[in-house]
C-alpha cells in the first residue's frame, strides 16, 4: 500500500476523526449511543452509505456539472440509505427498530455529503473507498466510544452484559437524552486534553453546506 | 381541538426536537453564538418545516401511497424539501424582500437540516392527517426556535466565565446544553 493510500485511511479514524475533530454527524451520535450496540449499528450502516456513495460520487465526478452537484450528490446519497434501510427492514428488525428515524436521516448527515464534496468529487476511486473506510471507521469508534460510557453509566451493562450489578446503581439520566450531550462534551475534552489541540469550535466548518460561513457572511453583509 | 392542541405543545416543549430528539443540532450549535442569528435561523425553520410538513404529506398520500412507492419515502422527501426550499427562496426574494433580507441566508442552509426531513419521515411514522403533519411541523420549528433563543442567551453568559482550558469551546458548550435539555426534561409528562 502506497504511503498516500496508507494516510488516506488513517487520516479519519485519528488526524481528522468526523465525530470527535471535524464535529460531523453530532445528530446521530447524540441521539444513537444509549447503548454501545447501537453505535455499532449506526456506525456501520454509515460506513456503508458513506463507501458506496464515494464509490459513485468519484465515479461521476467528471459528468457531473458544478452548478447541480449538491442535489446531485444528495440523491445519490439517499439511493444508498434507501438500499440500508430496506436491508435492515428484512435482515436486521431490531436494529431498525432501536435506530428509528435515524437510519433515513443519514440523507442529511454532514459526514457523507462533506467527504462527497471535499475528497470524494476531487479523487479517483480507490483513494475515495479508502478514505470512505477510513472515515467510517473513526465515526463508528466514537459512536461505540460514547455509547458504552453512556451504556456501563447509565444501565449498568456493556453490549447487555451486566458490569456494575450490586456495586454501583446506574444513572439512569445518562442514557436519557441530557445525557447524550454531557458524555459527549466530556469525550471531547478528553480528547482536547490527549492532544493538546482544541476541536474547532465550528461544526460546521468542515461541511460541504458551509452553514457557518453562511452565518457569519451575513454578519460582515450587516455590518457594511 | 383538544388532540391538536396536544400535539403542538408536544413538538415545542415535551419532546423539543432539539433538546429531546437531537434533531438539528448543527445548526444549534452552530448558529447560537448571538441572539439575532438564532432569531433569523429559528424563524426560517419555523417556515421551512411548516411547509415541508404540508408539502411532504401530500406527496406521500397523493402519490407515494397510490402507486405503491413507499420505499422510495427517503429519496423522494429529500427532493421535495430541496426543491421546496429552492422554490421558497426564490418567490420569497421576489415577492417579500424585506422577508428574504432576513430569513434568506439561511434557507440553503436549511435543506440538510435533519430537522426538516425528521419532521416528514415523523408524520408519516405516527399517522398523522394533513392538520395534524402542519401543526407538528410548525410545533416542531417553534421548539427548535425557542431552544435555539434560550441556548443563545446561555451562550452570551458562557463567554463570560471562566472555563478551565479543556472544557473551552466545544465541550462547555455541550455540558450547558446538557443543563439545558435537562431543564427541558421537566416537561416530560406534561400530558
Amino acid at each position: 500500500m502506497s504511503m498516500k493510500a496508507w494516510k488516506t485511511l488513517t487520516n479519519g479514524i485519528l488526524k481528522e476523526n468526523p465525530t470527535l475533530r471535524l464535529v460531523l454527524g453530532t445528530c446521530p451520535t447524540l441521539a444513537v449511543t444509549t447503548s454501545a450496540s447501537n453505535g455499532i449499528g449506526m456506525g456501520l450502516a454509515a460506513t456503508f452509505v458513506l463507501v458506496g456513495s464515494n464509490i459513485v460520487i468519484s465515479l461521476l465526478r467528471k459528468v457531473i456539472p458544478n452548478k447541480v452537484r449538491i442535489p446531485a450528490f444528495i440523491t445519490i446519497i439517499a439511493g444508498f440509505v434507501t438500499i440500508v434501510q430496506l436491508v435492515l427492514q428484512a435482515y436486521l428488525p431490531e436494529i431498525n427498530e432501536s435506530l428509528g428515524i435515524f437510519i433515513p436521516l443519514i440523507v442529511v448527515n454532514c459526514i457523507i455529503l462533506a467527504r462527497a464534496e471535499m475528497f470524494a468529487s476531487k479523487n479517483p476511486v480507490y483513494l475515495s473507498i479508502l478514505d470512505g473506510i477510513g472515515m467510517g471507521i473513526g465515526f463508528t469508534c466514537a459512536l461505540v466510544t460514547i455509547g458504552a460510557i453512556r451504556e456501563i453509566l447509565g444501565n449498568g451493562t456493556l453490549f447487555g452484559m451486566e458490569l456494575t450489578k450490586g456495586i454501583i446503581d446506574p444513572a439512569i439520566i445518562m442514557i436519557l437524552p441530557p445525557g447524550g450531550f454531557l458524555a459527549f462534551g466530556f469525550v471531547i475534552a478528553m480528547v482536547n486534553r490527549l492532544t493538546n489541540k482544541k476541536v474547532e469550535h465550528n461544526p460546521c466548518a468542515s461541511c460541504g453546506m458551509n452553514c457557518g460561513k453562511l452565518a457569519e457572511g451575513r454578519e460582515e453583509v450587516a455590518s457594511k | 381541538m383538544k388532540e391538536l392542541l396536544i400535539i403542538i405543545m408536544g413538538a415545542i416543549l415535551v419532546e423539543n426536537f432539539v433538546l429531546t430528539k437531537f434533531l438539528g443540532i448543527c445548526p444549534f450549535l452552530g448558529v447560537s453564538k448571538n441572539l439575532s442569528n438564532a432569531i433569523g435561523m429559528g424563524g426560517a425553520v419555523i417556515f421551512v418545516m411548516t411547509v415541508a410538513s404540508a408539502a411532504t404529506w401530500l406527496v406521500y398520500d397523493k402519490f407515494l401511497l397510490p402507486n405503491g412507492l413507499v420505499y422510495l419515502e427517503t429519496i423522494v422527501f429529500i427532493l421535495v424539501i430541496a426543491v421546496l426550499v429552492q422554490f421558497v427562496e426564490t418567490v420569497m426574494k421576489k415577492l417579500l424582500p424585506p422577508l428574504y433580507k432576513a430569513l434568506g441566508i439561511y434557507l440553503p442552509l436549511i435543506t440538510t437540516n435533519c430537522a426538516v426531513l425528521g419532521v416528514a419521515l415523523l408524520n408519516i411514522d405516527r399517522g398523522y392527517s394533513f392538520i395534524e403533519s402542519l401543526l407538528y411541523g410548525f410545533g416542531g420549528g417553534v421548539g427548535f426556535t425557542i431552544a435555539l433563543i434560550l441556548f443563545a442567551g446561555v451562550r452570551e453568559r458562557l463567554e463570560l466565565s471562566d472555563i478551565p482550558e479543556t472544557f473551552k469551546g466545544l465541550p462547555i458548550t455541550l455540558v450547558a446544553a446538557a443543563l439545558v435539555s435537562l431543564a427541558f426534561f421537566g416537561f416530560q409528562g406534561l400530558f
